[in-house]
Formats: structure tokens, C-alpha cells, sequence
């Protein structure tokens, strides 16, 4: 909004500081200049921000009082004194919607010229970059912007019989001053006359019935709207005018005969007359919820209680808080057993002052906030962290350590997304207003937000690229949505240490399967295995490719599912390059300690190393050999590890349809240096089993 | 290497015999000159220590042999020390530490290293975790809530009535088939952090202290400074006896605690429905210290945080389920800041949809 210093100046005479030193001042009581810019002779315009709840300050009248309430000064009257009117008949007005319309105000004006605006108002216009429309219609924004009620102009000739305030009727038709014919919706309030809709009440007139070049009488309209309705229609309408604008924030009730009386001053100045006087129509009920409201008490004490110490060791005083409220218009009486307590009468203006509180703002504001000191409060009790910080933390530690770099992806998915990807087939969650079509529904997996951002980095010709994301995912319903921690993580390219020491590997289905596995033994489980189903069977996520993929299982729960992302769906996406994806449910993995690591005594003894190399039908998977000889329980064993797989296409080297398996086993004991004769014999027992379990000693 | 001659004992006295040690030892370091191969290694043991012709034997053999007893400890002594020291040269010889031998192993030391890359820390989560965890030293507990939200508590409860202007400054993402619902129990995405200060209250009665991180969603177009996505940090003290002058001492300090202790804030009143008095919070700028740069537009001060008093029609909304939140009885302050600005001005980041983009390029910066 913009504010010319100088009009502020005529309100306020008294104003002794430069308007650089008004803005600053204005600004430290919420009342916000953005910028000050020099008009030469006619003073500065202001830049204002004027917060959504101060209506009454988006004018110039209403910011002069602020000003003079800061520097105590006096703030001067409008000037509205008319010369009386002609005798004449009284027009009729008529509120048949008490409950939407409060007041209307109706004043007709005879005889008048329409002209374009001159003088004092054609410059101010032009110092604001405002549209000089004609004498008339300029009035009442003038008037507006002088003190911030909108008012209007009707060509009163067009009019027939009297003013009626009702709802529209159902389908009823307005060409509304933007020249757009608009159909009526029966929530909406119109001025009309006895044949039709005038004017979309408090948003915009009608075009029928607007001021031209020909209208020789006029009829003023100042009138007080319910907020909501005049919302409400302005949202239905999408059509926000400034008057909807200071209507939707609650005009001052008592406002209406001031502006009324501006705007005819000024109508008049081009010549023409009054006839009777104006017609006033008051519901009494909104007059008792705005004008008339009921005092409030307020008392010092509390003001201290909310507020706290000030630099200044007086604090805020009986006095000062008088001086505040009675210059922003309120009465004060003083109540009689105490003398900080007071009954505080609202001024009609000032509908977001309701309760004590408000008071309490309004001293603070205008005393300034930064004259309070700065104190802390006592505190005795203890921070608690939330019941999976600590598991999160270790994650995340984890990831980073492993050259996983954290990602924050959208929020929302694609509709086709979120049916590939959602856990529980359709169930995911649809915006009733996406952003657009690609952000449609609430992202029930983090796998197509990791599965976006692997492709924006292999559009951008970046090759390697190793992420996680911990987020939430929504499932459920519209009714009802479910919210779930998760994590997912991508890796494509290669992956690892890199330098011209040694070859860059492609990453493979396993270097994911190591990241599942060190975060995994971060917490404490009893069992944790890798399993696979068919691509028919339907068990594995559609979106990973079902030979290379696996399901993390631990304690029996199902933790997530992880692998070479789908062929089908890479090609989908125009994915050249492999892409190994995957997700873990954190509300399930939350649900385990962390491993809390004991240390063992370490034993004194030789540890020997014993290694077999055996040959397996591929039928035999490895977790079969692992779980053979974990069934031994072996004490010894200290260790017992895959270290080398061959396959051999060819069959040379190994048969086709088989793998060679060099395995390597440690033992130790804890009890002495194991014997020749005790390391036969294990040994033995472990060949045995890698037989029965299905492999021949390789030759 | 030569056979040298047995050298002659002037007499045995312990001047004569370090005179005669020292004498060996100058030998000894000269025929160590040069252990730089295997065969030198061998030679010179063989030289000093060989079983038949070394030269250790051969003179202790000769200097013993004519010494009379009470000499021959003195001697032996000195022998020993001397036998020392060469098995001292062929240790450093044989394990390759002699200086010429390693030079030859010389590798180029300016190649670069192998470098396994830590992962990077996004920006956004590390300056969430660093301003949470300021809060937490001030003995503020973390709370969360949920991102879908009902109308009741992301706007209702907070003091936004239906209907009222105030709720256009947050043009809401709203979830799908929620008309037929009463207006309370519509779903949507919360537009601030601000409803878990209700449902922290309404669980927890008074004092409270919270701080609360998370992520926010609004309905507005993107740009380099809007998001639809961004990430808030509100936080909430609660008790008798709680001030606007405490929540000023607050703000000061948890700036001071994160952008340094040069820092001033001041404040300015606003307006939010759920505080009263409401204040907008400045802090002088970090980066220039106050002189004014492109990152507070030369003004010395950066916007940073919105806050006031908690509006007694929030607590009374509160007492519906928690009656101790009379705000005649308690007081209490609320604050909030947005994330995103704060990581772009620290990092120097021009574009907010780089935070949600993924793009590794952007992402290593921070590792």
C-alpha cells in the first residue's frame, strides 16, 4: 500500500521528525514501511506491509493516528460538514438480509458535473500511480484511501424504486464494472433495485448502473457488510477488488455517515446539491457486535505478568498504558478498588481488539518491543529426545560412513507411481489440489522419489551417484491416512574407493545387500536372512527385477526389500544404466534395539586358518552351506566366510549348471593351542557337511 | 673386504683401552658405509663376526690373551658393547631401513590418493539438527507431528476461524474427498509446524518446553525462493511466569548460540492468530557483521523468525483437553523459523530447489 507523507502531515500537523525518522518509527510499532521513496516538495511515499489483522491502518487516516499516538500528538478531525440539503422525499432503502448487511447508507446527490478529477485530488492520484477515472467515481477512492471505507457511486437515474439488500436469485445475471457478466449464486449478497441486481455488495458494482459522462444525479452508498459473506462471494467470484479486501477484515461501523459525507464534498465541489438528508438504515444487532461492543477489563498487572521487565526500571505504568489506549481510541474507567484496573471502551475501527490480550498488544506495540529486556526463564526439567532419535542418528551416521550422500525428495508422486509403487495395493492418498498432475498423490514409497532423482543425475551426464532418503510415506486412505517413517537408498555406476591406484567397480546387486547388512547389525535382532520369491509369485515389489532382488527379514518381520531395479520399469523411465534400488520400513525396523556391543575375552592362542574349496550345483544356495555348518557348532569356529565364488560359462573350469566355492574357516580356541589332531578333525566334521550338503571336493 | 691387521694394546688402563674401542668403532662405522645390497650385508658380517676369520674374534683372541686378569672384565665388557652395535648394523641393514636402500623404493608421493567418499550431509537436515540441537542445551525436548493434518489443528485450534482472511496467507494443499466432512476434521498438509504445539499440550500439561522440526507443504508455485516443500523449526515454553521479556532473552540467545556471539537481534511487532503480542524477529547480519551485503540486501539485518505470546484463545482450545492450560495461571511463548532460508543464506545456496533435487553435483558440495 502506498502512503503519501504529506497527507499523513495534514491529519497530523504536529509531526516534528523527518519522514525517514516516521517510517523508522512506524515501522518499530508494526505499522511497516518496506520503502520510503522522495517525492521532492511533495514530501516521501511510503512502501507499506500492513499486516492482514489492520485494516483500519491501510488508509491515511488510520496510519496518521498511529503517528500520533507514538508521539503523543493530536490528531485532527476529518472535515465533513455539508451544506444542507434541498427538501426532498426519502429514498428507500430496504435490508432484507439483516444478518449480511448491517448498515447502508444512501445519499442522493442532484444536478451534479462529471468531470475529470482536478486540484488536490488529481495530484495526490498522480503521486500514488493512480488511475484518474472521473470526478465522481475518484471521490470515493479518494475517500478510501483518505480514511479507508469504500463507498459507491450509482447513476441514480438508472435506478428504479429504492435500494433493496438482498440475496441473488438463483441463476440472476450481473455485468459487473469489469464488464463481465457474472451469474449470481444465492449465497450471494446484491444491492438491487426493485427490478434486478445492482451490485455484487461490497466487491464490485454493476455496469449498468455505473457514474458515465451522462449522469446527472447520484446516488452515495456507504454501507457495512459481514465479513464472511463478502468472502465468500469474492472467492466464489474470483474476484478480489479493495474493497472486498477492507470489507472481508471488518470496516468500522461508525464510519459510514464520515465517508458518505467525504465523498459528497468532493462530488459536489463540481457543483450540484443534496436532496433531503441521508438515509441511515442500522440493525441493531451488528451495531452491538461491532460499534457497540461491551467494555473489557484490563488491568496494569496483567499487562507486567505477560509482558515482563523493560530496560526502563518504571516498567510499564498505570500512566503510559492510559496514554497508549486512549490515543489509539479507546475509553478508559477507571475501576474503583484498584488503580491500575480499568472497564476499556473498543473504538468502532478496531475489530481485532476483543479481549485483554489485544490491550496488552497494543501497550507493547506502541511502548516498543525493543525497550523490553532480554531475560531467560528458570527451568527445571529434563529434555527428552524422541524415542527414535538415537536409532535415526545411527542410520544416518551409517549411510554417510558407507558414501551415501542424504536427499530430500517431493513429497508427492505421479497417480501411475504411486499405484506401482504403494506397499499395499491402492493404498495411497490423492490431493483434492496437486500442484500438478506429476505431484498428485502423497508419496506412499520413497523408491520413485530416489528412482527421479538417480534419473536427473544420469540426465546430467553424472555417472556415479550413491543416495538415501529418510522420509515419511503415506498410506491409508482419504478418510484416513496412515503416516510411516521410511528410508530408501539408490546406487548406480561405480562405487567405492576410486583413484588411479586401482580400477573403478561397477556397483553391483551386492554392494547394496552390504549396506542393508552393516545398517542391519547396527541393531541387536536374533535373526536376520535375505530371501527371494518368483516374479510370478507376486511377493516381491513389481518395480525390482525378481531374480536380483531380495527381502530382508529380521526376527521374522519383514524389513524392506532392496535390488537391480526392474528392467522393464528402467526402460520406462529411459534408464541406460543399472540402477540398484531399495527401501527399508523404518516403523518396523524402529521397533528393534540398538545393538548395544559387550566385549568377549580374546584368546590367548593361535588362531589357524583352514580353507576349502568345494563345488556346488547352482541349486545350492549359499545361506544352505552357512546354515550346515552354523548347525555343527563348531566352539572353535571363529569365523567362517565365503572368499572366493567361480563360475565358469565354458564348463572348463568349473562343470556348467555348477559354482566353485573357496571357503574359508578360522579356528581358535579359547582354551588352549588346538592340536594337529583336534584341527583334523574339525576340519573332517566341516567336509562332511559341505558333502551332505550338496558339494564335491574340488580337484 | 681386506684383512686388516690385529691392532696393538698400549697398555690396559681405561684411556688406552677407549682409545683402542674407539678406534674399532671409527672401522666398524666405515666399513658400514655401504650396506645397500644383500651380499654387502653378508660380507660385512662376515668381516666382523664370522665364526673363523672374523675380525671380532681375532682381536678379542689376541687382547684377552695377553691381558692380565684384573684387565680381562674391562675388556670383555668392551667387547660386548662393540659385538652390540654390529648386530645393531645388520638388524637396520637386513630390514631395509638404511637410507639409500629405501630410497630406491621411492614411490611418487604426489599422485592422488584413493579416496573412499564419505557420503554428504544434506545442508537442509545438517542446519536443522545444528538449530535443534541450540534448543536442546536451553533444555527444550524434541516434538514431532504428523505431515497430513486436520483443519482443526493446523488452523481452528491455532485461532484461525473459519472463513477468516488470515487463512489465505497459507494457500493450503488440501487431500482429496474431504467436502463431505465438517470443515475441522478435513484432512490436509500441514502448512506449519504449529499444530504440534497443540498436540503437545493437549498430551503433556504444563511446563512445557519443545522444540519442533519438520517438514511443511503450501500451495505455492516454485521458484527460486518458494517451494512447495520446505522445512520449519517452532518451538514452545510454557509455565507460570513466562514473558515477552524471556522470549526476547530466548530468541537472542539461541541466535547468538548459532550464527556467533556478535549477533543482535531486535524485534518488531506482527501479527499471527495463534500469538499475542506477535513479533517479527531481525538478527544483524552474520556474514557482514552489520555493514551490509547481498545477503541481507544491504540493509545489515536478516529477517529471521516470527514468534509472540501464546494467544490465550489457543490455550483455550488446549483446555478442552489439558484443563491446566489456564491462561490466567500460565503464560507462555512460541517461535518459528524457516529452514531453508537460514541453510541458503549459511551455504551460500541461490536456488531452493536444489535442497530437493538430488542432484549429486549439488549434494558432494556438503560432504
Amino acid at each position: 500500500m502506498k502512503i503519501l507523507t504529506q497527507w499523513l502531515r495534514e491529519y497530523v500537523p504536529g509531526i516534528s521528525v523527518s519522514d525517514k525518522e516516521l517510517a523508522d518509527d512506524l515501522t518499530l510499532r508494526g505499522i511497516a514501511v518496506e520503502g520510503v521513496f522522495d517525492l521532492g516538495s511533495h514530501g516521501s511515499l511510503f512502501d507499506m506491509d500492513i499486516t492482514t489483522n489492520r485494516v483500519d491502518a491501510m488508509n491515511h487516516y488510520g496510519i496518521a493516528r498511529e503517528a500520533a499516538t507514538i508521539y503523543g500528538l493530536q490528531l485532527q478531525p476529518l472535515e465533513t460538514a455539508l451544506p444542507a440539503g434541498r427538501p426532498g422525499h426519502i429514498y428507500p432503502v430496504s435490508i432484507e438480509e439483516p444478518a449480511l448487511c448491517g448498515r447502508f447508507t444512501a445519499r442522493v446527490l442532484r444536478g451534479v458535473t462529471i468531470q475529470p478529477s482536478s486540484g488536490g485530488v488529481a495530484e495526490r492520484f498522480r503521486l500514488l500511480e493512480q488511475k484518474l477515472i472521473s470526478n465522481a467515481v475518484d471521490a470515493t477512492n479518494y475517500v478510501t484511501l483518505a480514511m479507508g471505507h469504500p463507498t459507491h457511486a450509482f447513476d441514480l437515474d438508472r435506478l428504479e424504486g429504492g435500494i433493496i439488500l438482498r440475496r441473488a436469485r438463483k441463476g440472476e445475471k450481473l455485468r459487473t464494472l469489469d464488464g463481465i457478466e457474472r451469474t449470481l449464486d444465492t449465497e450471494d449478497l446484491v444491492v438491487a433495485d426493485e427490478r434486478q441486481a445492482l451490485a455484487l455488495a461490497g466487491v464490485m458494482g454493476g455496469w449498468d448502473s455505473r457514474v458515465t459522462e451522462e449522469t446527472k444525479n447520484i446516488l452515495v452508498e456507504a454501507a457495512w457488510f459481514d465479513p464472511v459473506s463478502i468472502r465468500r462471494s469474492s472467492k466464489r467470484h474470483l474476484i478480489h477488488t479493495d474493497a472486498s479486501h477492507r470489507f472481508e477484515r471488518g470496516a468500522d461501523f461508525n464510519a459510514l455517515p464520515v465517508a458518505s459525507a467525504l465523498v459528497s464534498r468532493l462530488i459536489l465541489q463540481a457543483g450540484g446539491h443534496q436532496e433531503g438528508e441521508m438515509v441511515d438504515v442500522v440493525i441493531p444487532e451488528a451495531a452491538a457486535r461491532t460499534a457497540h461492543r461491551s467494555s473489557i477489563a484490563f488491568s496494569v498487572g496483567e499487562a507486567r505478568r505477560i509482558l515482563g521487565a523493560t530496560e526502563d526500571p518504571a516498567g510499564i505504568t498505570a500512566g503510559a498504558a492510559e496514554t497508549i489506549l486512549t490515543g489509539l481510541g479507546c475509553t478508559l474507567q477507571k475501576q474503583v478498588q484498584s488503580d491500575e484496573a480499568y472497564q476499556v471502551t473498543l473504538p468502532s475501527w478496531r475489530l481485532d481488539l476483543a479481549g485483554e490480550i489485544d490491550l496488552i498488544e497494543e501497550i507493547a506495540r506502541v511502548y516498543g518491543y525493543n525497550r523490553f529486556r532480554n531475560t531467560l526463564p528458570a527451568f527445571a526439567g529434563g529434555v527428552v529426545e524422541l524415542p527414535w532419535a538415537a536409532r535415526e542418528a545411527v542410520l544416518r551416521r551409517t549411510l554417510l560412513a558407507l558414501g551415501l550422500s542424504e536427499a530430500v525428495s517431493s513429497t508427492f508422486v505421479a497417480a501411475g507411481d504411486a499405484a506401482a509403487f504403494a506397499p499395499q495395493p491402492g493404498s495411497f492418498v490423492p490431493l483434492g489440489n496437486p500442484l500438478s498432475e506429476e505431484a498428485g498423490v502423497l508419496r506412499p514409497s520413497l523408491a520413485p522419489g530416489m528412482l527421479t532423482m538417480l534419473t536427473l543425475n544420469l540426465n546430467r551426464d553424472v555417472e556415479n551417484a550413491a543416495l538415501f532418503e529418510i522420509g515419511t510415506v503415506f498410506g491409508g486412505s482419504t478418510d484416513r491416512v496412515e503416516e510411516r517413517p521410511a528410508l530408501a537408498f539408490g546406487i548406480t555406476g561405480s562405487t567405492g574407493a576410486h583413484g588411479p591406484h586401482q580400477p573403478a567397480q561397477p556397483v553391483s546387486f551386492y554392494d547394496l545387500k552390504g549396506v542393508v547388512e552393516e545398517l542391519l547389525a547396527k541393531f541387536a535382532s536374533k535373526l536376520v536372512y535375505f530371501d527371494r520369491f518368483p516374479g510370478e509369485s507376486g511377493l516381491m515389489p513389481a518395480w525390482l527385477h525378481p531374480g536380483r532382488s531380495a527381502r530382508a527379514v529380521v526376527d521374522g518381520a519383514t524389513m524392506g526389500y532392496f535390488g537391480e531395479l526392474h528392467p522393464d520399469e528402467a526402460r520406462r523411465r529411459k534408464l541406460k544404466q543399472t540402477i540398484f534400488v531399495g527401501e527399508i520400513y523404518l516403523d518396523r525396523l524402529y521397533r528393534q534395539g540398538l545393538r548395544h556391543p559387550m566385549a568377549r575375552e580374546l584368546s590367548r592362542f593361535q588362531p589357524v586358518r583352514r580353507d576349502f574349496s568345494f563345488i556346488f550345483p547352482e541349486s545350492v544356495p549359499y545361506a544352505r552351506i552357512e546354515h550346515a555348518i552354523a548347525a555343527l557348532g563348531i566352539p572353535e569356529l571363529r569365523s567362517f566366510a565365503p572368499r572366493e565364488v567361480l563360475r565358469d560359462p565354458q564348463g572348463k573350469l568349473v562343470p556348467v549348471g555348477h559354482y566353485s566355492l573357496l571357503l574359508g574357516a578360522v579356528l581358535q580356541s579359547a582354551e588352549g593351542t588346538m592340536r594337529e589332531e583336534q584341527l583334523q578333525e574339525t576340519a573332517q566334521r566341516i567336509m562332511t557337511a559341505l558333502h551332505a550338503a550338496g558339494g564335491s571336493l574340488r580337484g | 673386504m681386506s684383512q686388516e691387521a690385529i691392532p696393538q694394546l698400549a697398555a690396559y688402563n681405561d684411556a688406552a683401552l677407549d682409545a683402542a674401542f674407539a678406534a674399532l668403532s671409527q672401522e666398524l662405522d666405515a666399513s658400514a658405509q655401504s650396506l645397500t645390497s644383500a651380499e654387502a650385508v653378508e660380507s660385512f658380517r662376515l668381516h666382523w663376526l664370522g665364526r673363523k676369520q672374523g675380525r671380532l674374534k681375532a682381536i678379542s683372541e689376541a687382547w684377552l690373551k695377553s691381558a692380565p686378569v684384573e684387565a680381562k672384565k674391562q675388556i670383555g665388557q668392551r667387547f660386548n658393547q662393540l659385538k652390540a652395535e654390529i648386530e645393531q648394523r645388520l638388524e637396520s641393514a637386513s630390514t631395509g631401513t638404511g637410507s639409500g636402500a629405501l630410497d630406491a623404493e621411492a614411490i611418487d608421493i604426489t599422485l592422488p590418493g584413493t579416496r573412499r567418499a564419505l557420503g554428504a550431509e544434506h545442508p537442509l537436515i545438517k542446519t536443522m539438527h545444528e538449530m535443534v540441537a541450540v534448543f536442546q542445551r536451553m533444555g527444550y525436548s524434541v516434538g514431532v507431528g504428523p505431515e497430513v493434518e486436520t483443519d482443526y489443528y493446523n488452523f481452528e485450534s491455532l485461532n484461525f476461524p473459519p472463513g477468516h482472511p488470515a487463512r489465505d496467507t497459507q494457500d493450503t494443499l488440501v487431500v482429496a474427498n474431504q467436502e463431505r466432512k465438517p470443515l475441522r476434521d478435513r484432512l490436509l498438509m500441514r502448512t506449519h509446524t504449529s499444530p504440534v504445539q497443540i498436540r503437545t499440550m493437549e498430551q503433556q500439561p504444563p511446563p512445557v518446553r519443545i522444540v519442533i522440526p519438520g517438514k511443511v507443504h503450501r500451495n505455492d508455485a516454485a521458484d527460486a525462493t518458494h517451494s512447495p516443500i520446505f522445512h520449519q523449526i517452532e518451538g514452545l515454553c510454557v509455565d507460570t511466569n513466562i514473558t515477552f521479556s524471556d522470549l526476547k532473552g530466548t530468541l537472542d540467545h539461541a541466535m547468538k548460540e548459532f550464527f556467533g556471539s556478535n549477533v543482535k537481534t531486535r524485534f518488531f511487532p506482527s501479527f499471527f492468530p495463534f500469538t499475542e503480542p506477535s513479533a517479527d524477529v531481525q538478527i544483524s547480519c552474520p556474514f557482514c557483521g552489520g555493514k551490509g551485503c547481498r545477503k541481507c540486501k544491504h540493509s545489515g539485518w536478516i529477517e529471521l523468525l516470527g514468534c509472540g505470546m501464546v494467544n490465550p484463545a489457543v490455550f483455550g482450545f488446549v483446555q478442552q483437553k489439558q484443563p491446566a492450560y489456564d491462561p490466567k495461571k500460565i503464560s507462555g511463548f512460541a517461535f518459528g523459523m524457516g529452514v531453508d532460508r537460514i541453510a541458503m543464506m549459511k551455504y551460500g545456496v541461490s536456488d531452493i530447489g536444489q535442497f530437493y533435487s538430488g542432484d549429486t553435483r549439488f549434494l558432494e558440495q556438503f560432504a
